[in-house]
């Protein structure tokens, strides 16, 4: 909810900035019938969305059958499940934000300047900027995983990454990178680029270029336009771009699987995929979804109350 | 870099620039312009353009459509560079400088506001750019200058397209800049509210004696607001000079027709003598100041403004020193309140505006009427006969 909220922020935010002067959104007040509208919509939501969510919290607190096999549970009020679960598994939850923070931070000075150049710096060459935006975009034309298990080689021990950091006296000898923090942030900055980068596209293709003539006209030098008018106008983007990336890196689990190690990289994505498929220990798998899911909701909204972007109406 | 920005700002603009509020009499400076063109690609958008604004004119730029003036603006911005040519402001050569080193603002055509800033805080904009002190409070002198004190803690969208404009002019004006810019900044609003702003415009302008160049298509508005005009077309200055004498001595056909209407009839010199030129006009004699004569031998063309012309009765008798046509026949009458606009059909010379005022109170020539057109020497010009007649007309349905 918080997220659609603040996703949708965006169009509203930037709708005065990139209204001319003088012209008012007429109010749309939708009647009887456009509610209708939203019919499919909701019953989607309620089969795909809802009734899973439901089935998730009451899992979250089965108990075992008692003498039964594993993976036989049976309904119950267990709250206990919650406590031995966040017991066991919090340096991976904490991990997890730790590293989609570090991969958000990353994608973010990568993906702003990218975002830059193509909507302002290019602004006006269409062939360029298209150009540009499908070599952003190529990497969605091949599969997530795939893409991974190219980083995972490319990162390989005896690939010529390590190889030529190790010349360079970067990476000790017996140093590596697959296997490591590093790869798996590496890994889920790379994989959630675009998410980051095309939102903040969208907000700077946006930007008025007569208000940066204007802040060049009221004394203000390229680098104090970027930080006063420029920059405060794309936060719309910045923001959405940041929940895009930062939501699905949290619970992302397929870099570390594939990028990183069992134990010093684990992220909780892997603990719950481990814990439902491996272990069959369906409760706790629950409840560290159900966790993760309440974590993810409280830190976004906090940091969009932060970001203000009521700020920008 | 903000420190050296600062310094700049004062360097070009002297004591304007430096710590003058916008209601404590902050003088301009001069704007030069020495053969300034500017090319896109081929396209010569402003050619070779020369002129000198004095420190404390309100200057108009007037021309239409395309004709290079918001081109001119941005070049004394900073925020477009001229293929070749220099600007001077109070002396100093600022062709090389960037817009923010340049000690002029501009209040845009589009107002270019801050969406994600408070009413005050784009007043204060430029103040603390240029860290001076108390920019809150002169921020808030300049919204009271342009009476909109009330709205310092809205947000631009939250304004009407007036208010906006005033903002926008606020805005640049508390900077005292030397030189301010303003780029069709009534173009948006309605007669009224345009009216009152010329109005407001001009005291303000007067209130903080800064150069003001203002750039419009309206020639009423440039003729009422300004000091000094300049009549641009297709990038170059057709005629600079006070309103008044451009109205009454336009010195090009396309001056003679874009700034109000003129009565111009094709002829040809025939004598030159004690400084009057006489013309034929399909077989009427018509004379010329010569001082007021742009060509004396050749193909001419001898103008003279609607309501100069006296309609007279075909049979009246005529003092000998008056210029006069006809008779021709009244086509048509039009009352339009304080005056009656007349059309006369003269065969052999095309038909001629006169405007007269109603001082008997309702029109005085019937339509279909013979009647003779008069006036008096003085105050006819002559122009080059090799252009074409029609040349700057303004389509009447557009203005
Ligand atoms: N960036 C540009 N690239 C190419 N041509 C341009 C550019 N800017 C302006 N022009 C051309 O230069 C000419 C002058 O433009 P300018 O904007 O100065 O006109 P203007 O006198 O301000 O007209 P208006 O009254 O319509 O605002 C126009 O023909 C325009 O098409
Ligand atoms: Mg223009």
């Amino acid at each position: 909810m918080t997220i659609a909220a603040a996703l949708g922020s965006e169009a509203a935010a930037s709708g005065p900035a990139a209204a001319p002067p003088g012209t008012s959104r007429p109010g749309r007040r939708p009647r009887g019938g456009a509610y209708l509208l939203l019919a499919p919509g909701l019953v989607y939501l309620l089969l795909f969305f809802v009734l899973p969510v439901v089935a998730l919290l009451a899992t979250s607190l089965y108990v075992p059958v008692p003498g039964g096999d594993v993976g036989q549970f049976q309904p119950a009020l267990e709250w206990q499940n919650y406590a031995s679960a966040l017991r066991a598994f919090w340096p991976q939850l904490v991990r997890s934000f730790a590293f989609a923070l570090v991969a958000t931070v990353a994608a973010l000075l990568i993906g702003y300047p990218m975002a830059y150049v193509v909507a302002v710096r290019l602004r006006g060459r269409q062939l360029a900027q298209g150009l540009l935006l499908v070599l952003l975009v190529a990497p969605f034309f091949t599969s997530f995983i795939l893409r991974t298990i190219a980083w995972k080689q490319i990162l390989a021990d005896d690939a010529f990454v390590v190889s030529a950091l190790k010349w360079l006296q970067v990476l000790p000898a017996d140093g590596r990178l697959t296997a490591t923090a590093f790869a798996v942030v590496a890994g889920l900055t790379y994989n959630f680029l675009p998410f980051m980068a095309l939102p903040i596209y969208a907000s700077l293709g946006r930007l008025d270029p007569r208000l940066v003539e204007a802040g060049g006209d009221l004394y203000a030098n390229g680098l104090t336009t970027f930080r006063r008018v420029t920059l405060p106008l794309s936060m719309p983007g910045v923001v959405s771009g940041t929940l895009l990336t930062f939501i699905p890196a949290s619970g992302d689990y397929v870099n570390a699987v594939l990028l990183g190690n069992p134990t010093s990289t684990a992220m909780i994505g892997q603990v719950i995929d481990s814990r439902f498929f491996r272990v069959a220990d369906y409760p706790t798998a629950s409840a560290l979804s159900v966790v993760l899911m309440l974590a993810i909701l409280a830190l976004v909204t906090a940091y969009v109350r932060r970001a203000g972007t009521e700020d920008l109406v | 870099m903000a420190h050296g920005t600062t310094t700049g700002v004062q360097d070009a603009a002297g004591p304007a620039g430096a710590t003058d509020g916008p209601t404590s009499g902050g003088s301009g400076a001069d704007l030069g312009l020495v053969g300034v063109t500017k090319a896109f690609g081929s396209y010569l958008a402003v050619d070779d353009l020369t002129l000198t604004v004095p420190a404390g004119t309100f200057f108009a730029l007037l021309g239409p459509s395309g004709c290079g003036k918001t081109t001119t603006l941005r070049m004394v911005a900073g925020l477009e560079h001229p293929t070749s040519g220099s600007i001077t402001i109070g002396g100093t050569d600022v062709t090389a400088r960037r817009a923010h080193q340049r000690p002029v603002n501009t209040v845009f055509q589009s107002y270019a506001l801050f969406p994600h800033l408070t009413v005050l805080e784009n007043v204060a904009f430029g103040l603390r750019r240029r860290r001076v002190p108390d920019a809150v409070a002169r921020a808030r002198d300049g919204l009271a200058l342009v009476e909109l004190p009330h709205l310092a803690d809205r947000r631009p969208a939250q304004l009407s397209g007036g208010q906006q404009q005033r903002v926008a002019l606020a805005r640049a004006l508390v900077n005292s800049p030397a030189v301010l810019l303003l780029d069709e900044p009534l173009g948006a609003l309605d007669l009224k509210l345009r009216r009152q702003m010329q109005v407001e415009l001009k005291r303000i302008q007067t209130e903080v004696g800064l150069t003001f160049v203002h750039v419009t298509h309206d020639q009423e508005e440039a003729m009422t607001m300004a000091d000094q005009v300049a009549v641009m077309n297709a990038g170059r200055i057709e005629q600079l000079g006070t309103p008044a004498e451009l109205y009454e001595l336009p010195r090009t056909v396309f001056v003679a027709n874009f700034l109000g209407q003129s009565n111009l009839l094709p002829g040809r010199v025939r004598e030159v003598r004690d400084g009057w030129v006489g013309v034929d006009v399909g077989g009427t004699r018509l004379v010329v100041p010569q001082d007021r004569a742009v060509s004396t031998h050749g193909d001419v063309l001898v103008g003279v403004r609607p309501e100069k012309i006296h309609l007279l009765p075909a049979d009246e008798e005529l003092s000998d020193d008056a210029n006069v046509v006809g008779p021709g026949r009244v086509t048509d009458v039009s009352f339009a309140g304080v005056s009656t606009q007349y059309q006369v059909e003269v065969p052999g010379l095309g038909t001629l505006g006169v405007f007269a005022q109603n001082l008997a109170g309702g029109a005085q020539v019937a339509l279909g009427a013979q009647v003779r057109l008069a006036w008096a020497p003085r105050f006819t010009f002559g122009l080059d006969g090799s252009t074409d007649a029609s040349d700057g007309v303004v389509d009447l349905d557009r203005a």
